[in-house]
């Protein structure tokens, strides 16, 4: 346990280490996540308009 | 496969649709590893104790940050020049992950500096070119989402981006050109390196960690940019009606 | 009509034009007198603090002022058709950026060559400081007008091109203000501004060669 603790705190710089371990890691996941939703909705956008032009 | 076939947005859509999900795979396995290694396994440093494990998003962030932006210059070129919808389609998708990557790589240098140094920021060479970067990656972004046809965002941004790549090498070389506060490379391509072995190995796999990432993510944006732009076009009914 | 005629012409035309609009044309000049006024008003009269940034405001003025008329630059002629007129003549559109360029710095650069050691003068500067100031005007207001006519030529006729042409140009910009205020902070301190405007020097060296072109090819893709 004291183990985990001390890893935690990094030499007392813990609050950087992880600030910046854990901003990081998160920004890169949410640029997965956006640009896959981008997709999602590029595709839902074609078919709407592909859909439209069969109509009119 | 010839390489001048993925200039098709067809055939990009459908090879870059088959490459993402094992990026992603590889991207998640590396960063586990590299940061095992980095934050469990390397040992602390002499001088710097704990703080600089930093590095190991720090410097693959900055590398990627460069190296995205030359990238991008060159698909951009490459769409400019050939006349290749698809490159600057490319070159399109590269901005914002360089745009991030640079965000990072001032933010967790910020991290760093501030327990280390005593500073989250110093107008020094290093870090005022590498805010420069990021400001030419939101001009460019800036640039080619304001122009209305394809054809004229492309050229243009092709031939901003390739203004802005003389502010690579000043980054590159701004640690050797002016001696101000950001320590100086650790690892060149002619001297041994200053870093221990597992720190180096921790360095490595979150280097290709980041690589694996930025390559998916360009990837999947691409496509979506593709479907953006040809969507209405024969083959991406075919496509899209037979993912919906 | 051979190229350097008819760059000749150009610029004569709009140096006309520009003094047939006085307001228009003198409005950089007053932007810089107002807003470097703020920074002793905001900062505080204190001489010493004052002296100290005082090639720092000057610079910066200076360069917000140069970013001012670049909107128009184009956009004017081409509103009434002159600009394709213009291309007619002169298809490489090198011409034109570069007459452009020079009537920019004619109108917007060289007045604060002058006026700004003023301004400097006023914060404290020393007269050598000054002087200074004014050389690294001279050698690097050119640079922010070739510069400026690029980005100007890049958001022709698009919509917040003024906040394009910002953030264009301001970052391409920075090296010329970082050598230019560190070559007046050098001679304000006692030492030698040589490396300072030996580099400046160079990037207008540069600027003179590569703008231009860039200019006319950003000029080109604008208007097809």
């Amino acid at each position: 346990m004291s183990g985990l603790m001390e890893f935690l705190a990094m030499g007392g710089r813990g609050a950087y280490v992880w600030s910046a371990f854990a901003i990081s890691l998160l920004a890169l996941a949410l640029e997965g996540r956006s640009v896959m939703s981008r997709n999602a909705r590029a595709r839902r956008d074609a078919i709407a308009r592909a859909a439209a032009e069969r109509v009119s | 496969m010839a390489w001048t076939s993925l200039a098709s947005p067809p055939r990009f859509h459908a090879v870059a649709g088959r490459l993402v999900a094992p990026l992603w795979i590889a991207a998640l396995l590396l960063g586990v590893a590299g940061l095992v290694v980095g934050l469990g396994v390397a040992p602390s440093d002499a001088v710097q104790g704990e703080a600089y494990r930093i590095l190991f998003v720090h410097v693959p962030a900055a590398w990627m940050s460069m190296l995205v932006y030359v990238a991008m210059a060159a698909w951009a070129a490459i769409g400019w020049a050939f006349n290749a919808r698809m490159a600057s389609m490319l070159a399109r998708a590269l901005a914002p992950t360089g745009a991030l990557f640079t965000a990072l790589a001032l933010w967790t240098g910020a991290c760093w500096g501030r327990p280390t140094w005593g500073a989250w920021w110093v107008w020094d060479a290093r870090l005022t070119s590498e805010l420069l970067l990021l400001l030419l990656y939101l001009g460019f972004i800036a640039l080619v989402e304001s122009i209305p046809d394809p054809r004229r965002a492309d050229a243009s941004g092709a031939l901003l981006a390739i203004v802005g790549v003389v502010n690579v090498p000043v980054i590159y070389f701004s640690v050797v050109w002016w001696n101000t506060l950001h320590q100086g490379a650790s690892l060149t391509l002619t001297a041994a390196p200053r870093l221990g072995a597992s720190m180096l190995a921790a360095l490595g796999l979150m280097t290709l960690a980041f690589w694996a990432h930025a390559i998916a993510a360009v990837l999947a944006r691409a496509r979506a940019i593709v479907i953006e732009r040809e969507g209405s076009q024969p083959w991406a009914a075919a496509v899209l009606e037979g993912r919906a | 009509m051979t190229g350097l005629a008819f760059v000749h012409a150009l610029l004569r035309r709009d140096l006309r034009l520009a003094s047939r609009r006085r307001t228009q044309t003198l409005l950089p000049l007053a932007f810089f007198g107002t807003a470097a006024l703020l920074f002793p008003l905001g900062i505080g009269p204190e001489p010493q603090r004052l002296r100290e940034i005082a090639p720092g405001i000057a610079w910066a003025c200076a360069l917000l002022a140069a970013m001012l008329p670049l909107q128009q630059l184009y956009a004017g002629d081409q509103a009434d058709g002159s600009l394709e007129q213009l291309m007619l003549h002169d298809p490489s559109a090198f011409g034109i950026a570069l007459s452009k360029a020079a009537v920019h710095w004619a109108t917007s650069g060289l007045p604060l060559v002058i006026v700004a050691p003023l301004a400097g003068a006023l914060m404290g500067l020393t007269a050598d400081a000054a002087a200074m100031l004014a050389l690294t005007l001279l050698l690097g207001t050119p640079v922010l007008s070739l510069l400026g006519s690029l980005g100007a030529a890049l958001t022709l006729g698009l919509r917040h091109a003024a906040g394009l042409i910002l953030l264009i140009v301001l970052p391409l910009c920075v090296p010329a203000l970082v050598f230019g205020t560190g070559a007046v902070a050098a001679v304000d301190g006692g030492g030698s501004a040589a490396a300072h405007c030996e580099l400046l020097g160079a990037l207008l060296i540069a600027s003179l060669a590569l703008a231009p072109w860039a200019a006319a090819a950003a000029l080109r893709i604008s208007t097809e």
